[in-house]
């Protein structure tokens, strides 16, 4: 174990590069820039590449073919660039090329609050880009857990074969913490499935008995195979509106049929609580000292903090909102997560929103001064 | 022998082809599997990236490495393609709306690096695949589905851009001169850097119908007689020049290879340990 001071971006730099990327495309955006800066650096020493595009569009194009090729790819972005971003994600998604894309979330619509911190893309996230489809996404809310996390991501992208978007804070990613770098042997690497048939036995997208992600010849290894981002079947290859059900189906379920596997979250004093505040990242750190103070006064509430943000921890959000009699959703946003909280748990229990728009972070007292106005209403 | 290279290079389970009677898009593609056969490449280390539009559906049809992007993004990514492993031959198929229009930067900007990539680029003057709208290269005055009273966008040289944009190797074809077309794809193979091909073809479909150019035939005539070889258009003057277009090596030379250069970053690293 080795301890060292990091800023939140550096750390999702290194996590990257321990997960094994070798390869990054992109183009600078703040607050996300200092991931390509320190890319840039670190890559070439380890043989990897680095390569800045002259768009986000580009870059994430370019983050998919190197991925084709084999290697792990990574492309970062706030924002504007995120929104750019979408088309070749889906692409990303019915090709299901893994990699991973970050956004430090800020300010919008548009150019919005250039610097300030936002949590406004988790739908965009989510929606982002066209048509029904199913989505990963992760969000921290250290600087060691970014670190962490974005080991994850990768780890998922290779194992569901998907893109994997990390979702960060802009205060994150430019703190600075102390962290702990854990020894190799702590850390689980997970590389995609490669096919060991004969090239000419090879179908690119069949699914086989047991798996529920199709095995990924490199480009280049003599498994010739066609990527398209049209609907196909389990050649690859455009197939007609029959197979489109099938397919999309199998890229939804691959997904949540394995929710459990996915979805990653952390419960604070909820054992005997009856108030529930649902939030994460940033805004996590601040409902977890506004629930120190309350809990001092008699108040009980406690935490629930998605660490996967999509797909949903629809099992733990019904259970939780059996159990307490207030849910409040904190987000630096008009109200975007509340909306899922509110469609799973709103049956059973008041769920009610916090949010932000002005790009000034949630403060533990204005937890919680929300927590005690609505209490006993 | 035409059914040995069909054999060979094309996915023959994935013929017959989309692509409408007279289309000069068979002959464009006949013509790169021509150079690939010709330069001996091994199909493994090749590898065909596509946009999207009538002739980017080339891609599927061929037996290589074959990826099947979104439009106008081929070129992108292809970079990656490319600059994740050097050892391949991308070679990127495009149509001129897709790499001038929707794909312009990336055009500009893969011509800047001079990254070894070879993009032959299907010169039909029209949105073949949404049903002949104008693109950039459509020439002013004609016509097409969303310029029914008359184009008055100016129209683009792709060769020029190309080679103002810093692309080593920049030559033009066409359809009718299928065999010049081979050669010139296998020079632009062969040059380590980016390498414009571009092909002029004909849509009679959309681009004929709409603008009274006879029969597919016919066009192909249109192709023939508008080519003039570039020694031979340095001699003619404006008057002479007007409806027509010089073919051939228009720019060869050579400069440093995007992903050579970046090689020597990371060899400057092993040296050190
Ligand atoms: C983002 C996006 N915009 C528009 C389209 C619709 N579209 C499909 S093909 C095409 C035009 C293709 O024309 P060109 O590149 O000249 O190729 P051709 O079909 O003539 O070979 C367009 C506009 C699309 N698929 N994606
Ligand atoms: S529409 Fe035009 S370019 Fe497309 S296949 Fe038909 S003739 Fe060829």
């Amino acid at each position: 174990m080795t301890i060292k001071l990091m800023q939140g971006n550096e750390a999702c730099v290194e996590g990257a590069l321990r997960a094994g990327m070798r390869f990054y495309a992109g183009y600078p955006i703040t607050p996300s820039t200092e991931i390509a800066e320190i890319s840039s650096i670190k890559l070439p020493k380890l043989g990897g590449k680095f390569i800045q595009m002259e768009d986000e569009i580009s870059g994430m194009a370019a983050t998919i073919g190197a991925s084709l090729t084999g290697l792990k790819s990574m492309t970062a972005t706030s924002g504007p660039g995120f929104s750019l971003k979408q088309e070749n994600l889906g692409f990303a998604v019915i090709g299901e090329i893994p990699c991973v894309i970050v956004n430090v979330q800020r300010g919008g619509p548009s150019t919005g609050l250039p610097t300030a911190p936002a949590q406004g893309d988790i739908m965009q996230a989510r929606w982002g880009t066209h048509g029904d489809h199913a989505i990963i996404a992760l969000y921290p809310n250290s600087v060691r857990e970014i670190y962490d996390t974005t080991i994850r991501a990768f780890n998922l992208a290779e194992k569901y074969r998907t893109p994997v978007i990390l979702l960060l804070d802009e205060v994150i990613g430019h703190m600075r913490e102390k962290i702990e770098i854990p020894e190799d042997s702590e850390v689980d690497i997970i590389n995609r499935k490669k096919p060991t048939c004969p090239p000419e036995e090879y179908k690119a997208y069949e699914l086989k008995e047991g798996d529920f992600v199709p095995e990924m010849a490199p480009f280049g290894a003599g498994y010739r195979y066609h990527v398209t981002g049209l609907v196909h079947d389990e050649t690859g290859f455009p197939a007609g509106a029959d197979k489109a059900e099938d397919l999309l189906n199998r890229l939804i379920s691959k997904i949540e049929d394995n929710v459990d596997d996915i979805c990653t979250y952390e419960e604070y004093m909820l054992e005997d609580a009856d108030t529930a505040i649902v939030t994460f990242g940033c805004t996590s750190r601040s409902a977890k000292s506004a629930i120190k103070s309350l809990r001092k006064e008699g108040y009980k509430v406690g935490m629930f903090r998605p660490i996967t943000i999509w797909p949903s921890p629809e099992k733990q959000l019904i259970e939780l909102s059996k159990k307490v009699k207030r849910i409040v959703v904190v987000e630096m946003n008009a109200g975007q997560y509340f909306l899922e909280v509110d469609r799973i748990s709103g049956k059973n229990t008041i769920v009610e929103k916090y949010g932000r728009l002005n790009g000034e972070i949630i403060t533990p007292d204005e937890i919680i001064s929300v927590i005690k106005e609505g209490h006993n209403a | 022998m035409p059914s040995n290279l069909i054999k060979e290079y094309y996915r023959e389970d994935k013929l017959p082809h989309i692509w409408c009677p007279g289309c000069g898009n068979g002959i464009v593609t006949r013509s790169i599997v021509k150079a690939i056969d010709a330069l001996g490449l091994d199909k493994n280390d090749v590898c065909i990236v596509s946009g999207i539009g009538c002739s980017s559906r080339a891609s599927g049809y061929l037996d290589f490495n074959t990826l099947h992007t979104t439009h106008g993004r081929a070129l992108a990514f292809a970079t990656g393609i490319k600059m994740a492993n050097p050892k391949l031959h991308v070679i990127v198929i495009t149509g001129d709306g897709d790499c001038s229009a929707i794909g312009g930067n990336h055009l500009i900007h893969a011509c800047r690096r001079n990254i070894d990539i070879t993009t032959i680029l299907y010169n039909n003057n029209i949105y073949g695949m949404t049903g002949g709208q104008y693109s950039p290269t459509t020439p002013t005055g004609d016509k097409g589905t969303t310029a029914p009273y008359g184009n008055v966008d100016p129209n683009f040289d792709l060769c020029e851009l190309a080679h103002a944009a810093g692309a080593s190797y920049v030559a033009r074809g066409t359809a009718y001169g299928a065999i010049q077309l081979q050669k010139l794809i296998e020079n632009g193979i062969k040059n380590k850097g980016f390498s414009l091909i571009e092909a002029i073809t004909a849509c009679p479909t959309y681009y004929g119908r709409k603008n009274k150019k006879g029969s597919a035939v016919n066009m192909m005539k249109t192709v023939k007689e508008g080519a003039v070889i570039n020694k031979a258009w340095d001699k003619l003057n404006d008057e002479q020049r007007e409806g027509k277009f010089t073919i051939g090596e228009l720019y060869n030379e050579s400069k440093p290879e995007y992903t050579e250069q970046y090689a020597k970053i990371i060899a400057s690293f092993k040296k050190e340990d």
